[in-house]
This record gives structure tokens, C-alpha cells and sequence, in this order.
């Protein structure tokens, strides 16, 4: 009986330790994520120190300082926030779900179904934002529809929905491209900019979709994490344990789309952020448990960090989504070589 | 552990995108016991299996458990009592031991609740009575193919479902390992009176270590009950199309075929 009592103890000392670890971290990426958000606020044309920032944030008349850093950096760090945390859960959501890093919003051509929509309506219909934000969500939504129902036939498999994903994809940014050609010339440089994924230019008044969706969706997808660290088992398995399998993936790919078209119409797709984050998150935490937070975190982090590369590393400045592209596209190299040698391809 | 379900199905058809291949089977799983389903390759052993673990929808006639059609139960109610152990289950990357062995008590955790002493304690009986405990704090990945199934096996024991049902628990191991896991649900079997369906490949240990035997042939149900019973020459010649003498296991004094091929028949 003693001996039993000492083997719960290792066990449980391990999963405890584990738990440790993701607490620590978690607040790890908490703080650096703070400190990502100062620096945004403080850097800029001109740097202004900390109390100056503080008190114009509070609402204090400073001339300069107001408009710097209530009307252009406060939107800006808000955008890169909340859209780096979507793209950030969404991602993890779809590489855990579908037990593949390759397989996520970006990859799958939901981010592309999200862009077609927005640059429709940018280049076509010069929309408001508030219908961008609509179209992309509808865009985005349909995109996985189409995918669900084309890799539909018997039983669900992983492997049809990424290669019909990724044609997709292709597809769909094919049609991108037409559109560009076919639109106005003034019409092609916004789309451009915002295809490229970039906080430049976010302006307060589009945010409040963004964060509720942000807001609204997070809870919903950290409550159902449990059943996602089971469906992560494979199909049987998670059915074996008493997870609704169809019903769980339908209310988790709803919510990751959702926010995934949002952050795409505020911000354009940030490239490779949903598709980095998830395994950076699994890589510093470990993967005892559902790692939806930290992946939402590693997205801020990504996004501000090359943000603030973009904007002040080189003479010229560059939008986030150049920056992050060239950080994920090695990374999507590594993935693939790592993943023919597993023979997992 | 009270283990009194009835578990039974009835007038059972189902298969794969409109091919049928279970035809038409009734049958009722012997309580506390050990019962293998046997069969030649794409008779259907598996997909009986599936059909009454719920992971196939039947498209005529029901599974039932205590009475009640089992797609009627909660799904997680479900898993406190039915546990399956599927054919390839997907490991995470990275994960360890006792967190996937963790996984199982899924079932009896409600969506908010913590870890209870409870389930740190099924965690722990189940690897201790796999003999894994060892490895609690490893990777999945850094065991061996025989240490990957009792993990599995852990996991469904974490469980704690009356009935358990396995889809060829001993497929891709070594000799030494099938006897190993086979040895081990025996105990699981006589300690806690937890009813066993499984499907094995191999006849032998099927016959040597089963209560009861379900034989299918084309996706009926051709012969049920005691191994020494069902396994005759005319079965193995009927549902193998194999010629064969039957002889008794001189360890356990089981039916043993002895299959006779073309050569290297003494004359």
C-alpha cells in the first residue's frame, strides 16, 4: 500500500511538473507580450518616454503625443494584438484538430477564401470595412464548407482535406490574381497593402469587430479544448471516449474561422503567424495539455515582435506580413524535409 | 466491479459507402468473459467490431446495451461503460505516458472540472497493472511497438469501462509481446470481471485464450462458442478454405490447428 501511494506521487509529481511548466511559460509570454506593447507605444518618429505615453493614453491633452500614440500607435499595437492571438488559435486549432502542422488556415486556403472575399470587395464594390469584415467571414466559412463537402466520402479523412486544401488554395488565389489584373488602377495599391498583411494605417474605428470576435470565441474554444486534446487521439479513438466527433469539429472550426476571416479583414493575412505559433507554443510548453493560450500568445508575440522589426530594423519600413514571411517560410522548408524523412508526407 | 450489462445486437447489417458486409448478425456478448471474433481477411471481424463499439453506424438493426440502443446513451455515459481500443490510434507528438494514459479518464471528467484524486489514482492502477509506471514521465515516442500497446491498453483501462473491446491488440508484435498482452487482459478479465470482445488473427491464441469464439465467413455469423467447441477441421475448412488437423494444445489443452499446406505432408 505504501509503495502504491509513492507511484501516484511520481505520476501525479510529473503531470503536476508539466502544469508547472505551461503556468510558467504562459506567463512568460504574458509579460513579453507586455513588454511588446510598451515598446509599440513608446517607439516611433519620435520616442517618447513612458509618462507622456501613460498620461496621453488617460485622455490628457498633449500636443504631438495624442495624435502619435492615441491615433496611430494604439491601433496599431490593438490590431497586432488581437489579430496575432487569432491567427495564433485558429491555427493551433486546425493543426491539432487535423494532427498536422501543414494543416492550417493558411495552407488550407481559408485565410485565401477570406482574401478573395475582401479583395472583391475593396477592388469591385469599394466597400466600407464593416462589409470587408462580413465578407471575409462568409469568404472564409465558405472556403471550409467546400472543402468539407469535396473531402467528404466515407469515413473522415485528414490527409483528403489538406490535398483538396491546398488545391483550394490555389484556386482561390488564382482568383486573387484576376482580380487584381481586372481591377482599377487606384484600387490595386490598397489591395496590395492589405494583402500583404500590415498594421500600417489601422484605425480604431475598425477594431471593435475584431476584438469581439476575439472576445467571444476564445472562452468557446478553451471550454471544448479537453474534447480537442481528444480528437488530436484520431477520430476513433476521441468517438471511443465519448466526444461528439462531428459536433465538436463543426463548433471548433466555426469559432477558428471566425476569428481567423475577422483578424484577415482588419490586418490582411499576416503570413505564417496561425501557421508558426501552434508548434512554437507545443515546442515551449510541452504538449500535456491543450495548448490554446500559449498558441494565442505566440501569435501576439510573433506579430508585434515583427512588427517592430518591420518598422524600425531597416531603413526602409516593412509591413509585419513581410517579416513573418520571412521568418514562417524556412520554417514550412524545415517542416517539409523533417516531415519526408518521417515518411509523414 | 458490478458487471452485469446485457450486451447484444440484433438483425445487424452494415459496412462501408453502401457495401454491406455484415449480413444480417444476432448476437449477445457472454458477460464476464473473454470472446474473440475469428475470420479469414475481409470477412468482417473488424467492422462487427466497429459496427457495436458505435464507431460504424449499422444501416439495419441495433446494438443494444442494458436494453437501450447504445446510439440513444450520452456519448460520454457511453464511454464509462464501452471502452475501444482501435486498430492505429494516433499518438501526439511529444506526448508522454501518463499524460496520454491520462486522456482516458475523459469520460468521467465534466467540462469544468480538474483532476480529482480519483483519476490520478485510475491513472496510476492502470499503468501500474500494464506494468508502465516506469515510463510514466517518457515520450511515447522513445517506446518500443510491444510498450506502445500496454500504453494504449493503459489508456482504455483508465478508463474503467465494464466491457472493453480491442481491435487486434496483438497485430505487428513479436510473439513474446501478443502472449505478453493476451496474459495481461486475462488478468484484467479475472481480477476485475471486465467483459473482453476482441478480434485476433491468429487461431491459436485465439483458441488458447478465449471463453467463448464468434466465427465469421463472408460476413456471417457461421459458429459461436466454446473453442473447443466451434474450432473443428470443417471450420478452419469452411471459413479459411484450409486443410488442417486439430489437435490439443499441450500446454493448455485447447483445439490447436496444425494447417496442411502442399508440401512437406509426410506420406
Amino acid at each position: 500500500m505504501k509503495n502504491q501511494s509513492v507511484e501516484v506521487n511520481f505520476i501525479m509529481e510529473g503531470m503536476r511538473r508539466r502544469k508547472r511548466r505551461w503556468l510558467f511559460v504562459t506567463t512568460l509570454l504574458v509579460i513579453l507580450a507586455g513588454v511588446l506593447c510598451c515598446a509599440m507605444l513608446l517607439l516611433g518618429n519620435t520616442i517618447y518616454p513612458i509618462h507622456i505615453v501613460v498620461r496621453s493614453l488617460l485622455g490628457e491633452e498633449i500636443s504631438g503625443a495624442n495624435f502619435a500614440v492615441n491615433t496611430i500607435r494604439l491601433p496599431r499595437m490593438l490590431a497586432g494584438v488581437f489579430a496575432g492571438f487569432a491567427f495564433g488559435v485558429a491555427g493551433y486549432v486546425f493543426q491539432t484538430m487535423l494532427r498536422n502542422p501543414l494543416a492550417n488556415p493558411n495552407i488550407l486556403g481559408i485565410t485565401s477564401g477570406s482574401s478573395v472575399a475582401a479583395v472583391f470587395c475593396i477592388t469591385v464594390l469599394h466597400s466600407s470595412n464593416s462589409v470587408i469584415s462580413i465578407a471575409a467571414v462568409i469568404g472564409g466559412l465558405l472556403t471550409v464548407i467546400a472543402m468539407y463537402l469535396l473531402a467528404r466520402g466515407g469515413a473522415f479523412s485528414i490527409g483528403r482535406i489538406i490535398i483538396i486544401g491546398i488545391g483550394i488554395q490555389a484556386m482561390l488565389d488564382a482568383v486573387i490574381s484576376f482580380l487584381l489584373l481586372k481591377s482599377a488602377q487606384q484600387d490595386i495599391a490598397g489591395a496590395i497593402r492589405w494583402l500583404g498583411g500590415s498594421l500600417n494605417g489601422s484605425k480604431m474605428s475598425e477594431l471593435p469587430p475584431l476584438i469581439l470576435v476575439v472576445l467571444l470565441f476564445t472562452p468557446v474554444i478553451i471550454i471544448f479544448g479537453k474534447q480537442l486534446s481528444i480528437l488530436e487521439l484520431g477520430e476513433q479513438m476521441a468517438s471511443s471516449l465519448g466526444v461528439s466527433t462531428d459536433r465538436m469539429r463543426i463548433i471548433l472550426i466555426v469559432s477558428s474561422v471566425f476569428m481567423i476571416a475577422i483578424a484577415t479583414a482588419t490586418t490582411g493575412p499576416i503570413a505564417f503567424v496561425s501557421f508558426l505559433a501552434g508548434p512554437i507554443a507545443n515546442r515551449l510548453v510541452g504538449v500535456s495539455s491543450s495548448n490554446i493560450l500559449p498558441a494565442g500568445l505566440v501569435g501576439v508575440n510573433l506579430v508585434l515582435f515583427a512588427d517592430l522589426i518591420g518598422q524600425f530594423a531597416f531603413e526602409y519600413r516593412f509591413p509585419v506580413g513581410v517579416i513573418t514571411g520571412l521568418l514562417g517560410a524556412p520554417y514550412l522548408i524545415y517542416l517539409l524535409i523533417r516531415m519526408n524523412r518521417k515518411g509523414e508526407l | 466491479m458490478g458487471n452485469t450489462h446485457s450486451f447484444r445486437a440484433d438483425k445487424l447489417f452494415s459496412g462501408y459507402d453502401n457495401k454491406t458486409i455484415i449480413q444480417g448478425i444476432d448476437l449477445e456478448i457472454p458477460k464476464n468473459k473473454i470472446s474473440v471474433i475469428i475470420g479469414a481477411n475481409g470477412c468482417g471481424k473488424s467492422t462487427l467490431l466497429k459496427t457495436v463499439a458505435k464507431l460504424i453506424k449499422p444501416s439495419e438493426g441495433d446494438v443494444t446495451l442494458d436494453g437501450k440502443a447504445i446510439n440513444k446513451y450520452p456519448p460520454k455515459q457511453l464511454a464509462r461503460i464501452l471502452g475501444i481500443l482501435p486498430q492505429s490510434p494516433v499518438v501526439p507528438e511529444g506526448i508522454t505516458v501518463a499524460d496520454l494514459v491520462g486522456r482516458g479518464r475523459f469520460p468521467h471528467q465534466s467540462l469544468f472540472s480538474g483532476w480529482s484524486k480519483k483519476d490520478y489514482e485510475a491513472v496510476e492502477e492502470a499503468m501500474e497493472f500494464m506494468n508502465i509506471t516506469e515510463f510514466a514521465n517518457h515520450d511515447i515516442d522513445e517506446l518500443s511497438g510491444g510498450q506502445r500497446q500496454r500504453v494504449w491498453i493503459a489508456m482504455a483501462l483508465a478508463q474503467q469501462t465494464d466491457i472493453l473491446l480491442l481491435d487486434e491488440p496483438t497485430t505487428f508484435l513479436d510473439i513474446t509481446y501478443q502472449v505478453e498482452i493476451l496474459d495481461l487482459l486475462t488478468s484484467l478479465n479475472r481480477k476485475y470481471g471486465t467483459t473482453i470482445v476482441m478480434v485476433l488473427h491468429d487461431i491459436n491464441l485465439s483458441a488458447r485464450y478465449a471463453d467463448y469464439i464468434f466465427a465469421l465467413h463472408k460476413g456471417e455469423l457461421v459458429a459461436e462458442g466454446k473453442p473447443s467447441d466451434v474450432i473443428t477441421t470443417d471450420l478452419v475448412k469452411s471459413i479459411f478454405d484450409l486443410n488442417c488437423v486439430v489437435i490439443q494444445d499441450p500446454i493448455s489443452d485447447t483445439p490447436l490447428v496444425i494447417p496442411k499446406g502442399r508440401y512437406h505432408v509426410k506420406s
